[in-house]
């Protein structure tokens, strides 16, 4: 035995340095947000999803007549689309892949022990979500003006509340998978369904390319909802009333379900 | 994550019926179940400041289930958990900047360099430790750059330990703080920890190493089958009062003349040198090594007497002891003797 004997007179109480204290809350949340960010901006893989294959698309489909979209103002068409689909990208499956890993390593429970705890780790996690889709607009907003695309003005402001909608919708449905799922199978399904709803979703090209039944189906889905919604209001100016409706029962619906059956561990 | 169950007193009630602790940490009649199976069932735990508590117990013991329920992480099912004297559930956040906490699967996430997750970590808190100064105790400058999973295990350990005490904690819960360590690692992990103990900090750590739990720990709780069943000072449990036994003596025989059939039957052997023992008035019990078929050990008052006893009974018997060796009782001695040999 190399201690001292125990008890409370063994030693100061409490500890003589004092302990550290939590830094204020939005010192928390911005660091989580932060480190958020730079892991998908760092990480190749989710890089690569978020922000390069967008790119790709809206070039590829703005420059090539490859696909045929029914239009001679073939931008108009793929651009909102191209946001819509980064939206999707970086609110399901990055958020997904990346929270259901957090939830097998023990990040997730273990930062619910720091001062941070599990409200300020979601609040960063949403800080996070909504600092790379800064990024991601900008680059791809940039990139599209460049190629000639020319947004109706009076439509930004109803897109950006269908990509607040958008983003919140997806980080539900995302938060579903990585709370209830392996980590193997949270990325099986968040990459199968990047690419389903990319072939069907309606989130890329408008829902009237789709075969009739699929096509219907895909205006319910928050892929179709967000790129039709985004469509109309970047071509036409206005904030269409079914795309928030979608969006909406898709948050409650996904929040909902999110909030019963999450598990941290 | 389900709501913590009903505390039977209300809280403000609580307060005046119970005085305040000196206790860091106070668990009475812990319950836990997951689904049917009952992890932990009535475990009593005391972790005092300025003290190491080491939670010893096989895999599957329920140590890191009590751990967690301490630590906030689970809500437990029956009995009560007292952290700086507080719920940790439903004071999480007055408690959270007061805790540090490894886990023993780490909780480091995978693709972040290792010196940017200590950063994090420290910027939960208003006044973290120097972060240099906690690198160069632990060794991490060489891997700062490096992500987490490409780390060793040891490596691993390290970080997670700095990432537990950079909030300066009064309390710090240790999930098996020295598994994978090479030896360096495990003295400037041990030396740590001391520290932090003569600083005032009360540090709880699990683990199934003797040597940890001898070396380390002013108290030791040893838990078998999600039940406290010893409690004391590694010293105290090792030959303190009540212990009728203060040695081992291990021997291995071969009968002198084997007809070709027979094999060597430690278990039988164990109790006839047992029950000759008991005869000559000695207070013994006598195990037959499961490593080995030849091998036995009688846990006693080791003296002359006892030698002069065990060789007798081995001529008597037909048995030539092939060696034959003397030693302290040790901590894994009283381990094993609480937790029994079967494994897990």
């Amino acid at each position: 035995m190399t201690g001292p004997t125990t008890g409370p007179t063994a030693a100061a109480w409490p500890p003589a340095s004092g302990h550290a204290g939590a830094a204020p809350w939005y010192r928390r949340v911005t660091a989580q947000a932060g480190l958020e960010m730079r892991t998908v901006l760092r990480n190749g893989e989710q890089l690569v999803i978020t922000l390069v294959l967008p790119v790709l698309l809206l070039v590829v489909l703005t420059r090539t007549t490859a696909v045929d979209l029914g239009t001679g103002d073939r931008i108009a068409l793929v651009a909102p689309g191209v946001l819509a689909l980064a939206v999707m990208s970086a609110a399901f499956t990055s958020q997904a892949i990346a929270t259901g890993f957090d939830r097998r390593n023990g990040v997730l429970r273990l930062l619910a022990t720091t001062p941070l705890g599990r409200t300020g780790l979601l609040a960063g996690k949403a800080l996070g979500i909504a600092a790379v889709q800064a990024v991601q607009m900008a680059v791809l907003v940039v990139v599209a003006v460049v190629l000639g695309w020319r947004p109706v003005a009076s439509g930004v402001p109803a897109a950006v509340v269908l990509v607040v909608l958008g983003t919140t919708a997806f980080t539900a449905l995302a938060l579903l998978v990585a709370g209830t799922m392996r980590a193997e199978a949270v990325l099986a399904v968040a990459n199968l369904v990047w690419v389903l709803l990319l072939a069907g979703g309606a989130v890329l090209l408008p829902a009237d390319l789709l075969p009739a039944p699929l096509g219907a189906v895909a205006q319910l889905l928050p892929s179709g909802a967000l790129g039709g919604g985004l469509r109309a209001a970047l071509t036409g100016g206005e904030l269409p009333a079914g795309p928030v409706v979608v969006l909406t029962a898709w948050t409650v619906g996904a929040g909902a379900l999110t909030a019963r059956l999450f598990r941290w561990s | 994550m389900r709501a913590a169950p009903r505390r039977p007193v209300p809280p403000d009630l609580d307060c005046v019926l119970v005085p305040t602790s000196p206790d860091a940490v106070r668990v009475d009649g812990l319950v836990k179940r997951y689904g049917r199976v009952e992890a932990v069932r009535g475990l009593d735990l005391v972790a005092r400041p300025g003290a190491v508590t080491a939670v010893l117990g096989p895999n599957g013991a329920g140590k890191t289930t009590t751990v967690e329920c301490c630590e906030g992480l689970r809500s437990p099912d029956g009995g009560t958990v007292r952290v700086l004297g507080l719920d940790p559930v439903a004071d999480a956040r007055a408690l959270r900047p007061r805790v540090g906490v490894m886990l023993q699967d780490g909780g480091l996430p995978s693709t972040v360099p290792a010196g940017e997750v200590l950063r994090h970590v420290a910027s939960m808190y208003a006044r973290p430790r120097p972060l240099d100064e906690l690198g160069d105790r632990l060794g991490l400058g060489s891997f700062a750059r490096t992500q987490v999973r490409r780390l060793s295990g040891g490596q691993r350990q390290r970080l997670a330990l700095a990432a537990a005490v950079v909030g300066r904690p009064e309390v710090a819960f240790l999930d098996e703080p020295s598994a994978g360590l090479d030896p360096q690692s495990r003295i400037a992990v041990w030396d740590l920890v001391r520290e932090l103990r003569d600083d005032g900090t009360a540090i709880v750590l699990t683990t199934h190493q003797m040597a940890e739990a001898e070396q380390l720990a002013d108290h030791v709780v040893v838990v078998d089958g999600g039940r406290a069943v010893a409690a004391g000072t590694p010293g105290g449990l090792v030959g303190g009062a009540g212990q009728t036994t203060a040695g081992t003596l291990r021997l291995t025989v071969v009968p002198v003349r084997a007809p070709a059939d027979t094999r060597p039957a430690a278990a039988t052997w164990a109790g006839a040198l047992g029950a000759s023992l008991e005869r000559a008035g000695v207070v013994a019990r006598v195990d037959a090594d499961p490593r080995r078929a030849d091998a036995l050990e009688v846990h006693a008052q080791v003296d002359p007497g006892l030698v002069r006893l065990v060789t007798a009974w081995a001529d008597d018997t037909g048995l030539l002891v092939t060696s034959l060796a003397a030693g302290p009782r040790t901590l894994e001695d009283v381990f094993l003797e609480l937790t029994g040999r079967s494994l897990r």
